[in-house]
């Protein structure tokens, strides 16, 4: 990482540029609601309805931005989840890891399935962990140490077997019927906060708050594990050069296993808050396709820009639909995050906290 | 050698594969019914109970009755996982084995086997799903799609809301929405909507969820709250339906105004809402629950001796009920095709008379152990969709209840719609045939 | 023994450059030929034609369209459902706005169609590589097929939002619609694939080829050296659209014939077809046709071949156990030999050459 300090800073100009053209986005965008209200630009003009008309539902209706902005922080938290799951592999072993989303799924069926058996919720729990903590073993065992020094895309493809592995064993062992995730008794809270604000109410769900704050708390128990502790320095040092971190007696496999018991936890927590949102069923896995332009905003490598990237999508995409949705019709959120990723990657090709790529004959 | 012997593996291999087509063509002494169903798959929630529901009937029949007529009845299921490539392998593979009928399953399924089903002289029954137009029996003369039609379901809904409203002139003004899944599936009623919106006065407004985003509805259901939308009708599916009852009960939608269609009647779909869940409403055209002879039956004959797929307690189900409407419709349409040809071993082209000539009065259900399950069902040669009555179901917080009750779709507003569209279907698949099968008399 | 070139002299410069110099491969391929064209519809029966070799031929057709992307030029995309889909879109509207023009011609024109769609995707390429081209040709995927759903003229405005294929003749035979035989469709189908992959065997071995694999292996080298990247990285994407563009179009007019054609072209197809040019071999046009004939037929024959030969598995748990045995499969395989059956094949042929000999 410290190797790549002095180019990493982007040349000052390019930053400027870009906070030009936002404050002159901004300006635009005043000016046009001030001529709205002038009644220079007409209402139901495209100009206005792109460009003016969500501006003013926002000022109209603050309760409904402020319950919008909400969702897409909740939304964008559990991204930034799943995306995190995905940049700890990457960093360690430099897999791209598709097989995160259906380990959401899986991780939570397994809860689940194992409170269906008749095990004590929180015995449940402690079982899942171990689960993934075998299945952690068992990629490491099976699929990574044969496939040690293959080209990126082949590991990318064992993942997919690990995805189809992954979604014939669950549905063998807990059928293929969505299941209720078991919220209350794991004490995670239910119903919802309301307050009158703005002439209006905005509430906010207690399971969406819980969400949010074990997400916080994940995300600083695991800056602290990999800051401070002997093995997120072994870590570390793995993400930086493989070869170096073996020549420092590190032990590859062992981090492997690390690393994806992590991404399994990450899974797991992930796995539950949105199952208590919906179900749990393998429909799921879908929903981490919504972490892959979460990646490339943030960057591969970068833990601070998963949680940021998730951030942005998720507030982006759901103002987006709220606002600018009605006006083709709805239902643009399926790939307006994936605009919103590109238009930063043109700038960044590296994603917004990415490591520099130099490229070199 | 070299060559060769590689290309006679590939040729041995491809012959291996090849003879799996060709399996041995079902006994003479037995009725071939293959269910193509989906067990697996993001939408297996809803397909688990209704497969259930559909083989048990059938095994009941075979259990008590010896089949129906003295023939038995051979059952097997084609699994599909709700994907349209395995649906039609699945058609391919059991078409050469003398099949009476095909029940797809899906839409998508449906609408690719149309084309192929009269080539092949194979009757498809796709109960209230499918294309929509295919109730124009002229046009489609081995489609059916009884008891009712998407369009039916929304005209339905209509007029519900028009009941609760205090009558039609009430609905002047209030806005009333779909959310539906960003499918075709989903989009159907819009057509039939929009006219009655025209008629009516009232506003449309419409909530599409793509399907990748089924269990992120969080946008839609805020917009909905923006618009403060009167009515919603959901024409959805799988997942998007346990994640719409719960995304309603988070925004304070009133759960009594919120209707699905029939396929958003999942018992898992309305448990989902917990508590809040109580009064959401879904179209149906059969009961739910199991105080039904048919239904004691299956569990005495089938599910006491261990040859159910289902768990006991979901014996009794809105979607479990369900398959066994299907298969009722099934039996009852060979056991029309029997007395109507006189053979006992009906197959294809006799059963696809049985459909036509289909008349389960009310004394026929009561026979068939279906007082109170089920409305009358009679379909002819030009109505393969018989637009029958339906009800509101209304989740209590366990179980679903009668809402309403039962009551006719308007017919003449949707008959109408169908023949155009069936119209322009024969005309978009030019070579579309003629209808050249006779009509029976009704028995 | 028999597979050797010994005493197989080359007496001209078009001999050395041939595709296949060898004498037992080009009757090799003759043979294959032969089978495909005559043996198999002879003896195959309509279920072995409509729902093993068409399905194989179609993801054939996609898989060289990707594989010139992924495998000569180095670029992932996960669009390739999407690009086929607007194939499938396209050749629809041209044949019914102009029914008099043969089908073929439209399938054709489709590819093109998909062409530029794909160069205007192809874009972001410039400036992005690796994973996050590969995550930004998803929007391609997403936002394609979001306007499959949401633009009705694509689909003439149909109330189930589906393709309805018209029966369209040739020589007075239908080939289209459901009168065409399961015969006459493999058949048109086939001829279409065996002069599309000699164009593109051609393709790949000629100038433009190696210009491709040149940037593939290094783009900033290969810039220096004088290709240009923009034309270069965009003409792959054009030629690999192209090609997945008849190979949707095929699906919907040879295969399927019509139906819920934007669920047909969701992101799993993209997927799966990156399955079949991994597992194939990168960068390998024979590579292709085994990783489409593996990943297509391998549940096939799991769920229809077992119960065949008396294993008794059946509904969901066979359904269950098939994607087990093909994860498992994956990646077994993928130990075995990472650069794919191609590789396999390569291996197979020189062992031949010294075969019964071993030296």
């Amino acid at each position: 990482m410290s190797a790549t300090d002095a180019t990493a800073a982007p040349p000052p100009l390019r930053l400027s540029a870009a906070g030009w053209t936002l404050v002159g986005l901004l300006v635009a965008t005043l000016l046009l609601v001030a001529a709205s209200l002038s009644g220079v630009v007409a209402k139901g003009d495209v100009l206005d309805k792109v460009m003016v008309d969500p501006f003013r539902q926002m000022v109209e209706a603050p309760d409904l931005l402020v319950q919008t902005v909400w969702e897409g922080l909740v939304s964008g938290v559990l991204y930034a989840l799943i995306a995190l799951g995905f940049v700890l592999i990457f960093k360690a072993s430099g897999v791209f890891n598709f097989a995160q989303g259906i380990m959401v799924v899986f991780a939570a069926l397994t809860l689940v399935g194992f409170y269906e058996m008749g095990v004590p919720a929180y015995l449940a729990l402690i079982l899942a962990v171990g689960v993934m903590f075998l299945l952690a073993v068992a990629v490491e065992r099976l699929v990574l140490r044969p496939l040690v020094n293959q080209p990126d895309i082949i590991l990318f493809m064992a993942t997919f077997g690990i995805t189809y592995f992954l979604i014939g064993f669950g549905e063998l062992i807990f059928g293929g019927n969505p299941k209720q995730m078991i919220a209350e008794q794991l004490y995670l809270p239910k119903g919802a906060i309301e307050f009158k604000i703005l002439g209006g109410f905005v509430s906010l769900q207690r399971i969406d708050i819980a969400a949010a704050m074990i997400a916080a708390l994940m995300i600083a128990a695991l800056a602290f594990f990999f800051q401070k502790t002997r093995i997120g320095r072994a870590l570390r040092a793995v993400a930086d050069s493989h070869k170096a971190a073996l020549s420092v007696g590190i032990s590859l496999n062992q981090i492997w296993v690390i690393v994806w018991f992590t991404a399994g936890i990450v899974a797991l927590v992930t796995g539950i808050m949105w199952g208590a949102r919906s179900d749990v069923s393998f429909a799921l896995s879908t929903i981490a396709l919504k972490a892959l332009p979460v990646l490339i905003l943030g960057g591969f490598t970068s833990v601070p820009g998963a949680i940021i990237g998730g951030l942005i999508i998720g507030i982006g995409e759901k103002l987006g639909e709220f606002y600018w949705g009605p006006l083709v019709g709805g239902g643009i959120e399926s790939w307006l995050a994936y605009f919103i990723a590109l238009l930063f990657l043109l700038f960044r090709p590296q994603g917004l906290f990415g490591e520099k790529i130099i490229e070199r004959i | 050698m070299s060559m060769r012997n590689l290309t006679i593996a590939a040729l041995v291999a491809a012959a291996g594969v090849a003879s799996l087509g060709t399996l041995p063509a079902a006994a003479q002494d037995q009725i071939y019914i293959p269910l193509l169903s989906y067990r697996t798959g993001p939408f297996a929630g809803s397909g688990i109970p209704i497969a259930d529901g559909m083989g048990d009937y059938l095994r009941m029949l075979n259990e008590r009755d010896g089949g129906i007529g003295g023939v038995k009845l051979l059952i097997e299921e084609c699994e599909t996982g709700y994907d349209t490539k395995k649906g039609v392998e699945c058609y391919e593979s059991v078409k050469g084995k003398n099949p009476v009928v095909i029940n797809p399953y899906s839409t998508g399924i449906t609408l690719q086997v149309i084309p192929k089903a009269s080539v092949d002289k194979i009757p498809v029954l796709s109960m209230a799903y499918g294309l929509s137009a295919s109730a124009v029996g002229n046009v489609f003369p081995w489609i059916f799609n009884p008891p009712v039609t998407y369009w039916d379901g929304a005209s339905a809904f209509i007029k519900h809301v028009a009941d609760k409203e205090g009558g039609y002139d009430k609905l002047k003004g209030k806005k009333i929405g779909l959310i539906h899944l960003d499918a075709p599936f989903g989009k159907e009623p819009i057509a039939l909507l929009e006219t009655l919106a025209k008629e009516y006065g009232f506003e449309l407004k419409l909530y599409p969820v793509a399907a990748q985003d089924m269990q992120n509805q969080g946008s839609v259901w805020l917009a909905i709250r923006r618009d403060r939308t009167d009515w919603i009708y959901n024409q959805g599916w799988g997942a998007m339906n346990p994640t719409a009852v719960k995304e309603a009960v988070k925004n304070n939608f009133p759960l009594d105004k919120l209707v699905g269609v029939w396929w958003a009647g999942g018992d898992d779909d309305a448990r989902a809402g917990g508590e809040g869940a109580k009064g959401y409403k879904s179209l149906n055209f059969h009961a739910s629950g199991a105080n039904f002879p048919v239904i004691q039956d299956i569990v005495k004959h089938v599910a006491d001796k261990g040859k159910s797929t289902a768990p006991k307690e979901k014996i009794g189900e809105n979607l479990y009920n369900r398959g066994v409407y299907n298969s009722m419709l099934i039996a009852e349409a060979i056991r029309t095709a029997q007395q109507i040809t006189g053979k006992k071993a009906v197959n294809g082209e006799d059963v696809r008379r049985g459909f036509e000539a289909l008349n389960i009065t009310a004394d026929r259900l009561k026979e068939l152990g279906m007082e109170g399950f089920a409305a009358p069902v009679r379909l002819a040669c030009d109505d393969h969709n018989g637009h029958n009555n339906v009800y509101v179901a209304q989740w209590d917080g366990t179980k679903w209840t009668k809402g309403s009750e039962w009551f006719a779709p308007m017919k003449d507003r949707v008959r109408p719609l169908l023949e155009s569209a069936a119209a322009d279907y024969a005309k978009s698949n030019t070579g579309w045939p003629k209808r050249a099968e006779a009509c029976d008399k009704a028995s | 023994m028999f597979y050797r070139e010994a005493g197989q002299y080359k007496t001209t410069y078009a001999a050395d450059m041939a595709i296949f110099p060898i004498l037992q491969d080009r009757i090799g391929l003759g043979f294959i030929l032969f089978t495909a064209f005559v043996l198999i519809p002879l003896f195959g029966g309509d279920f072995m034609l409509s729902s093993v070799m068409i399905p194989m031929l179609v993801f054939s057709l996609a898989a060289i369209g990707l594989n010139i992307l992924t495998g000569y030029t180095g670029l992932i995309s996960l669009g390739t459902g999407a690009f086929m889909g607007v194939g499938a879109y396209a050749c629809y509207k041209l044949t019914t706005i102009f029914p008099g023009v043969n089908i073929i011609v439209w399938i054709v024109a489709s590819g093109l169609v998909s062409a530029a769609i794909g160069v205007l995707f192809g874009l972001p390429s410039l400036r992005i590589k690796g994973f996050y081209l590969a995550v930004a040709t998803l929007a391609a995927q997403f936002f394609l097929q979001w306007c499959f759903v949401r633009i009705p003229w694509l689909y003439n405005y149909n109330a189930s939002g589906a393709i309805e294929v018209p029966q369209r003749t040739l020589f007075g035979t239908p080939i289209t619609g459901a009168n065409a035989t399961v015969e006459t469709r493999y058949w048109v189908l086939l001829t279409l694939v065996v002069v599309l992959t000699w164009f593109a065997s051609n393709l790949v071995h000629g100038r433009i080829g190696r210009s491709w694999m040149a940037v593939r292996d290094m783009d900033i080298a290969a810039e220096l050296m004088g290709i240009k990247l923009l034309q270069t990285k965009l003409l792959a994407f054009a030629v690999s659209s192209f090609y997945a563009g008849v190979a949707g179009a095929c699906m919907m007019f040879l295969w399927y014939g019509g139906g819920e054609a934007n669920d047909a072209f969701n992101i799993n197809q993209s997927f799966t077809i990156l399955f079949m040019v991994i597992i194939g071999g990168l960068g390998s046009l024979i590579g292709s046709f085994f990783g489409a004939a593996f990943i297509s037929m391998l549940p096939t024959v799991l769920k229809f071949g077992l119960p065949a030969m008396g294993i008794p598995l059946s509904g969901a748990t066979a359904e269950h156990l098939t994607f087990l045995t093909v994860g498992t499969l994956i990646i077994v395989f993928l130990i075995a030999e990472p650069h794919g059956l191609a590789r396999l094949w390569q291996i197979g042929k020189q062992k031949l050459r010294l075969w019964p000999f071993p030296y």
